[in-house]
């Protein structure tokens, strides 16, 4: 039925295949697929790192291939929603056949997935992944002796060393052409004895269905909602179900449990210890001292060190951002000055060269100048993410975490959140409960993501000297978690009530990335940050361009001509020159809607210009800083040598403004986009007027609070 | 009874029963935590807060209050 609508929708000759690709968290689905077809989807080597599903299509031979990449589950027990994507997709949707992907260094915990696996019954094919790691820990697997014995193929590669690759699309292409077989599952004496006795009932009834009957039976005895809701309309049921519910007792008694479940997951366990011991060799001397990760958590996650440390790096991280990052800047900065200079005399109409100028170039350059500080941030964070530091600093943090009513889990999600907001905000599934997901994404927006650096980078730069900036940054980025983790224990005593989730998550083996695998994160991030700055941020350029230089006054044209032509000195000309282009400033669109809305910031000591790039901010940070860009590029500024949007700032602005200023940016909105998938992932855009609210109330007053502090102590 | 949360470091038991609600219990299942498993204390946070334990070959943080509904006996 499905391959004659197929057939419908594309009449090329070219077969399709769905895959699914499927397994435990952090085997290496995903960079399987990127192994497979020219991909890159998002790799990191902790549990939960893909947490929505993703297509990816590839064609190979004469045969189109759509893989799906999936959220890693460890059990159909539907836990966390990134699981209930799998489960779903796997009940609900239309596939050919199903990869299921393992570690080959723990086949035991993976195979409880592939048992569940089964009662899909679908076309299945294991991929035994990280083939390279189990020769290095000395693991043999017989991948030969597996598939007979499982009666499914089983592949051995490697996504890492990419090999097998090749010999794993054969094979599944094999398995899509040929008949679907039976695979063997073979449980206790007990409980096949009950197989036995429900199959031998649909036998002698002969009732029609799909699947095998073994299947069904298995199904039923496992409490399968769909099996039986099918079986409930049928005539047999009446008789049937009493035998049913006979077995599973039978079955519970025999496990000395009242679960059936529970007493299945041991079935399982045993059958893959059975498998296990047949198919893995273990070729190295199983008595071998401490392996390496063990050692190395000797000392990260040392009771007493392991903050500190974490802490550590982090500082250092800072520190490289801005000495490391700002060698390049100069270079960039030099650009885009030769890039104005250079366009500028082949354009003769005032008005468009300094709409190139001053608005695209000037504001897009502001925010590309950020870029070397950015990628050494990404780089950073994607060290974090794929060495497996990540899950530590989860498990230290989660005691501390833990009296902030935060789960240890939040971690991941906020330090996503020093990257971008939205994959933060995604990543937040992994955590089981709604409130603790809700508190979760409220407090994501403290942790000052990628694009607010830019900011950041331009006010320290501009107040303190080069060998403080680091600090002063490392302190901001600081102060933000804090202040995060206080109001997460304020919203958990007044809004997010309630009990205490669980806490259990694996710990991943450590692993050295690949320089690759480094460079294709970062890049991926940067090109995004890249893009944005030459899309979204040169248009919003334009637009603030425009805004704040029309409507042109005419009036005050002549006022100051006529003062400029009595005026005696070159400076005294330069002068009046640079006052005319301020007051036009100030009455253009922008300047009156700055000026207008001004009395609401004037306590925290902002200017019209930083009320205006607050607001664009809302749309994206990095908008904050090309605004700023085009506005200080007009007027203000007399001294022609000090052209730096830095120097400007120092100058127009006061320090306690600044600190005022900076406040704001770290606690107010990220941008538009986040925002809206904030809103989703929240379940209502109700919950986003909440966060505007609540983060507007807390910077306003926090900002005050720093304004006058600072004026205080100047 | 004794549980996982009074194991010292480097202590090797076997679970004997999981106290758990059924989400947990589920949960725990699903990481290999079962009737006669072997589990190893490797790591513990200042005061016992979060423990890090070894099961088959995978590593897993638990926090206390979970490792209390573990019950365990010494192999
Ligand atoms: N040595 C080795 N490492 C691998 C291999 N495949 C994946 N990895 C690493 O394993 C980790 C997990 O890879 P992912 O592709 O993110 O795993 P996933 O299964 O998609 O994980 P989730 O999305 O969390 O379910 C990463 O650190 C990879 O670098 C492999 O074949 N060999
Ligand atoms: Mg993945």
């Amino acid at each position: 039925m499905k391959e004659s609508n197929e057939k419908i929708i594309c009449p090329i000759t070219a077969k399709h295949i769905k895959v699914a690709l499927v397994g435990q968290p952090n085997v290496g689905k995903s960079m399987l697929i990127n192994s497979v077809s020219n991909a890159h989807l998002h790799v990191g080597n902790f549990s939960g790192v893909t947490v929505d599903k993703t297509e990816v299509l590839f064609d190979y031979k004469d045969y189109k291939f759509t893989v799906v990449d999936l959220p890693g589950t460890y059990a159909f027990t539907d836990y966390t929603i990134e699981e209930r994507v799998t489960h779903n997709y796997l009940c609900a949707e239309e596939y050919d056949i199903i990869i299921n992907v393992m570690d080959s260094t723990n086949l035991e915990k993976n195979l409880q997935l592939t048992s569940e696996l089964l009662t899909m019954s679908k076309k299945l094919v294991i991929a035994l992944n990280m083939s390279d790691e189990a020769d290095k820990e000395g693991i043999e697997v017989n991948a030969q002796y597996m598939s007979e014995l499982l009666n499914i193929p089983c592949v051995k590669v490697s996504a890492a060393a990419k090999t097998g690759i090749e010999e794993l699309i054969d094979t599944v292409v094999k398995k899509f052409e040929g008949e679907k077989k039976e695979p063997k599952l073979i449980f206790s004496e007990a409980v096949e004895e009950e197989i036995e006795n429900i199959v031998s009932y649909l036998q002698k009834h002969n009732f029609q269905a799909v699947n095998s009957y073994r299947n069904i039976a298995i199904n039923l005895l496992k409490e399968n909602k769909k099996t039986y809701e099918k079986l409930h309309e049928e005539p047999i049921w009446t008789e049937l179900q009493p035998i049913v519910i006979e077995a599973s007792k039978h079955i519970e008694l025999h496990h000395n449990t009242d679960d059936i479940k529970e007493a299945f997951a041991e079935e399982y366990a045993a059958f893959n210890r059975g498998i296990v011991a047949e198919v893995v060799k273990q070729t190295t001397t199983k008595h071998e001292a401490k392996t390496l990760t063990e050692k190395i958590d000797r000392l990260l996650i040392h009771p007493i060190f392991g903050i500190p440390i974490f802490l550590f790096f982090m500082w250092s991280l800072f520190q490289l951002t801005f000495t490391l990052g700002n060698i390049p800047m100069d270079w960039i900065s030099a650009f885009f000055t030769w890039l104005g200079t250079t366009i500028a005399p082949t354009i003769s109409n005032d008005d468009v060269r300094s709409l190139v100028v001053d608005g695209i170039i000037g504001g897009v350059g502001a925010v590309v100048l950020f870029t070397p500080n950015i990628i050494i941030l990404f780089i950073g964070i994607a060290l974090l993410e794929t060495t497996g530091y990540m899950s530590r600093v989860a498990f230290l943090l989660d005691g501390f975490f833990h009296k902030f009513g935060l789960h240890g889990q939040s971690f991941i999600p906020l330090v996503t959140g020093f990257g971008c907001s939205i994959p933060a905000y995604m990543s937040a599934r992994i955590l089981k409960n709604d409130r603790d997901r809700l508190l979760t994404l409220f407090i994501i927006g403290f942790m000052s993501c990628g694009a607010r650096l830019p900011v950041y980078v331009l006010f320290t730069g501009a107040f303190f000297a080069q060998s403080m900036a680091g600090n002063v940054l490392f302190g901001i980025y600081i102060s933000g978690a804090i202040l995060g983790l206080i109001f997460a224990k304020v919203l958990k005593i007044t809004a997010f009530k309630g009990v205490d989730e669980p806490f259990v998550m694996e710990m991943p083996k450590y692993r050295l990335p690949t320089l690759k695998l480094i460079w294709h994160t970062v890049l991926t991030q940067t090109i995004m940050y890249l893009k944005k700055a030459g899309t979204f941020i040169a248009g919003a350029a334009i637009l603030v361009w425009f805004l704040s230089n029309y409507p042109h006054d005419v009036n005050l044209d002549k006022v100051y001509a006529a003062k400029i032509e009595k005026s005696v000195s070159v400076k005294q000309k330069a002068l009046l020159e640079n006052q005319l282009a301020e007051a036009q400033l100030g009455e253009s669109y922008l300047g009156r809607l700055g000026k207008f809305t001004q009395p609401i910031v004037a306590p925290l000591g902002f200017d019209w210009k930083m009320n205006v790039a607050l607001q664009a901010g809302l749309a994206a940070k990095e908008v904050v800083v090309s605004t700023l860009g085009v506005l200080y590029s007009i007027g203000g500024d007399v001294d022609e040598s000090s052209k730096s949007l830095a120097n400007n700032i120092r100058k127009n602005i006061p320090f306690a403004s600044a600190v005022a200023f900076i406040i704001v940016i770290m606690i107010y909105l990220p941008c538009l986009a986040a925002t809206t998938v904030f809103a989703k992932e929240a379940g209502s855009w109700k919950y986003a007027f909440y966060l505007f609210v609540f983060t507007s109330v807390v910077a306003y007053s926090l900002a005050f609070i720093g304004y006058r502090v600072t004026l205080m102590l100047m | 009874m004794k549980n996982l949360l009074d194991c010292d470091r480097g202590e090797k038991v076997k679970v004997s029963k999981l106290n758990a609600a059924y989400d947990l219990k589920q949960r725990l299942i699903s990481f290999g935590i079962m009737k006669d498993a072997e589990l190893e204390v490797l790591a513990q946070a200042p005061r016992k807060k979060t423990i890090e334990i070894k099961v088959g070959k995978m590593r897993l943080a638990l926090r206390s209050e979970e490792a209390a509904q573990i019950e365990v006996k010494e192999i």
